[in-house]
């Protein structure tokens, strides 16, 4: 068992060329986007406060991410929506 | 009318001012008429890398405050005529010049050359703002590491904010064997994530330590580096040449030509 356990782990290590590329990519979507996890969190929150206005979503299921192609950055954000309120009117301005 | 380049990476040691030597070296040998400015101030590096240290009367800061002209402050390259140097001050900081100051210059500079080279100071303050201010282009040098390629991801983003045209890579240091063992990151892995145009590839070379021992810059002599920079050269000619193959030396490269051989 244990011969047979070190030569699995021998061909499945993951090359340390790998292991820099994905850390790369991380942070740079940080880098580019210059956006804090803190700040994405209080994004979700103010999203989750908007749409409420118009919709009951499922706020557990929801996520906001930020995806790079490229040079490019983009937001996006994908929210389960239970039912549309049919009683929804636009939100009093300040 | 010539053309400025500005030679930039983000963070320091990753070759800036060996490309910067190379490329004035190679570009003088084919005939064009180069100019390298220093524009490192207080810690002025490219004149003994040219081994031009001990020619130098005035500097850039001394040009651009009008304490002399330009053309007494140009050092003339020992070994080719049409190469020069504009030596950055050694005992003032990079406060002494501005932006505007080093698009003058570069005006002035362009005049009378047909390359502007100017050698970048590391990192992202009012030294990177002067370097970059006079350049119509920008030559990014990386090492396939991520501390050398986080940061040039960081300039290429600060570059196109100043609406320079998107820059041209060159990967130095590059060591095919680790490579091959998957460990070190590869050309395509490094063009993947900075999705900018290769330049060059320039192999890890020892000649490189020798040649600034000297200050005799690699391409005036033979060694994989060299040759590396001047294909760098050719293609800022605008000629169409190969990258090089630098698999082909190590065991794999040696096992496949055995095998083909058959």
């Amino acid at each position: 068992m244990f011969p047979l356990d070190l030569i699995t782990r021998f061909f499945s290590r993951e090359s340390s060329k790998d292991v820099a590329k994905e850390r790369l990519r991380l942070v740079l979507v940080q880098d580019r986007t210059d956006l804090s996890p803190s700040l994405l969190e209080a994004l979700r929150e103010d999203l989750v406060r908007v749409i409420s206005h118009y919709m009951e979503i499922e706020e557990a299921a929801m996520e906001v991410e930020v995806v790079q192609k490229e040079r490019s950055v983009a937001l996006t954000a994908s929210i389960p929506v239970r039912r549309v309120k049919p009683e929804a009117c636009p939100p009093r301005k300040g | 009318m010539g053309i400025a380049y500005v030679i930039t990476s983000g963070k320091g040691g990753v070759g800036k001012t060996t490309t910067t030597a190379n490329l004035g070296a190679a570009l003088a040998q084919m005939g064009r008429s180069v100019v390298m400015v220093d524009a490192d101030i207080g810690l002025r590096n490219l004149d003994v890398v040219m081994g031009l240290e001990n020619r130098i009367v005035y500097d850039l800061v001394d040009v651009v405050h009008g304490h002399c002209r330009l053309k007494q402050a140009l050092v003339r390259d020992k070994r080719l005529d049409n190469l020069y140097l504009l030596p950055a001050a050694q005992t003032k900081d990079k406060t002494a010049v501005n932006p505007q100051q080093m698009r003058d210059l570069s005006r002035q500079l362009k005049a009378e050359f047909d390359f502007v080279l100017v050698d970048c100071p590391a990192g992202i303050e009012q030294g990177f703002r002067n370097a970059i201010a006079g350049a119509d282009q920008a030559i990014i040098v990386t090492t396939p590491e991520v501390a050398s390629v986080r940061d040039a991801d960081r300039v290429i983003g600060l570059l196109e904010a100043e609406q320079l045209p998107p820059p041209q890579l060159v990967v130095n240091r590059l060591r095919p064997g680790m490579v091959a063992r998957g460990d070190m990151l590869a050309i395509e892995d490094v063009l993947e994530i900075l999705a900018v145009k290769l330049l060059g590839i320039v192999p890890d070379d020892e000649s490189i330590v020798v040649s600034t021992n000297r200050g005799e810059p690699a391409v005036l002599g033979r060694s994989r580096a060299g040759e590396a920079y001047r294909n760098i050269a050719r293609r800022l000619l605008g000629e169409e040449v190969p990258f090089m193959d630098l698999g082909e030396n190590g065991l794999f490269g040696r096992l496949r030509r055995l095998l083909a051989r058959r």
